[in-house]
């Protein structure tokens, strides 16, 4: 049951992109087409899952035991920077066709901030832990995809709105994602996902 | 590269020119201020997202988040410059990001250590600008190629700029969404504007200057980032 309120909870009050802001220049720029926005969405999902055990693992068995836990940033990242490329390699050689539709997606994956500050919130502000982090994962990559398909399915619509020269663009797309803040604020208070961490 | 050659030619054959109408002919300070408006990071180029919205409720947060993330994008830039030569091709973007790691991590410690309250203020975003996309921008784009000391100038730009965006939004979310600046209250008896403080005011208000920035000076390029 708490697993199931994490997932919802990372899902809907506490959405990765749209309460914690993160994973923004990626939500921007790749939002343009629905297509990219899809496989950019599957990929997040897809890395953050994978992170986070795997940095939780590190942390309790490695860096918590040693001593080194100001080595953890560095750690951290290189972490990352491996499954995204353990990720890229195992979806080339099993899943040909969702590597070549993810494309350029997967590697740009490291340098998007929704994936360490996932880590950084399971594993440092709210200490969550192993099964909780691993839910916090995969509910987290899934609110981010969701709030990216729902962006570029607007601006999909918004591509024949008449929109001022000087909003065209990033612009009009910053105030939508705005406006789906809003309305996400509605969601806020329902699960605290700070209640599960120790 | 032949505006600086210029410069620089102008430097060497008239040396009597003082300081003050040579520095704008440099390479560096055109760099510099080339950096600060024309590439300005967040409202130009849209990149960095994450801390121009999260840390920017309060004008002090804001600015101080921009100077954590000058202090070490100029460190990496001048480092990865430093070491151009040394690192090789192919393991270049990793090598990058440990160095930006080790930086943003000695940054994080010395704001843990001797201003504790402003770093639980910014919360996960001071460790985040290991993420932040000019900073492995600046390195790969820049330092990769130049020396030390015009790295630095390029990333103090870059960075003077992030500082001057990110002040800039933290004062109008900190009056219109406490009533206060830089922690002084202004306006006494003020309905604090709830949608200031909150992620959406952020967007919105990020949205409006991009669309204000680009109605002004039209010209220059406005993308989007990875």
């Amino acid at each position: 049951m708490d697993i199931f309120l994490i997932v919802l909870g990372a899902i809907l009050t506490n959405n990765i992109l749209l309460t914690t802001f993160l994973g923004i220049c990626p939500f921007i720029g790749v939002s343009g087409e629905y297509a990219s926005a899809s496989g950019m969405g599957m990929a997040v999902i897809f890395v953050l899952t994978m992170t986070l055990p795997v940095n939780w693992l590190i942390k309790h068995f490695i860096l918590d035991p040693l001593g080194v836990g100001y080595l953890s940033l560095i750690v951290y990242i290189v972490t990352i920077a491996f499954l995204v490329q353990v990720v890229e390699m195992f979806m080339k050689r099993f899943l040909p066709a969702l590597y070549n539709s993810l494309g350029i997606f997967l590697p740009l994956i490291t340098v998007n901030c929704a994936i360490l500050g996932g880590v950084l919130f399971a594993l440092a502000t709210w200490n969550l832990g192993f099964m909780e982090s691993v839910a916090y994962g995969f509910g987290g990559g899934v609110g981010w995809a969701l709030a990216i398909i729902l962006m570029a399915a607007i601006r999909e619509r918004l591509r024949f709105a008449p929109i001022p020269e000087g909003l065209k663009g990033p612009g009009i797309a910053l105030i939508i994602a705005g406006l789906m803040a809003m309305s996400f604020v509605g969601f806020s208070g329902m699960i605290n996902i700070r209640d599960f961490g120790g | 590269m032949a505006e600086g050659k210029t410069a620089v030619m102008q430097r060497a054959s008239a040396p009597a020119i003082p300081l003050t109408q040579r520095l704008p002919q440099t390479k560096g300070w055109k760099e510099l201020v080339q950096d600060i408006w024309d590439d300005n990071p967040t409202f130009r180029m849209i990149l960095a997202m994450c801390p121009t919205m999260g840390a920017t409720n309060m004008a002090i947060n804001g600015m101080a988040q921009g100077l954590a993330t000058l202090i070490a994008t100029v460190a990496s830039s001048a480092t990865v410059a430093a070491l151009r030569t040394i690192i090789p091709a192919e393991v270049r973007l990793p090598s990058y990001m440990i160095i930006i790691a080790f930086w943003v991590t000695i940054v994080d410690i010395f704001l843990r250590a001797y201003l504790p309250p402003l770093s639980a203020a910014l919360g996960p975003y001071v460790p985040l600008i290991i993420t932040n996309c000019f900073v492995l921008g600046r390195a790969e784009a820049f330092a990769s190629q130049n020396s030390p000391g015009l790295s630095a100038l390029d990333a103090l730009g870059v960075g003077l700029g992030f500082t001057m965006s990110l002040t800039l939004l933290g004062i109008v979310r900190e009056l219109l969404g406490f009533g206060s600046l830089f922690g002084i209250q202004i306006f006494s008896g003020w309905t604090p504007w709830v949608i200031m403080i909150i992620p959406a005011g952020a967007f919105l208000l990020v949205g409006i200057y991009v669309g204000i920035v680009k109605h002004f000076s039209p010209g220059g390029q406005i993308g989007g980032g990875a």
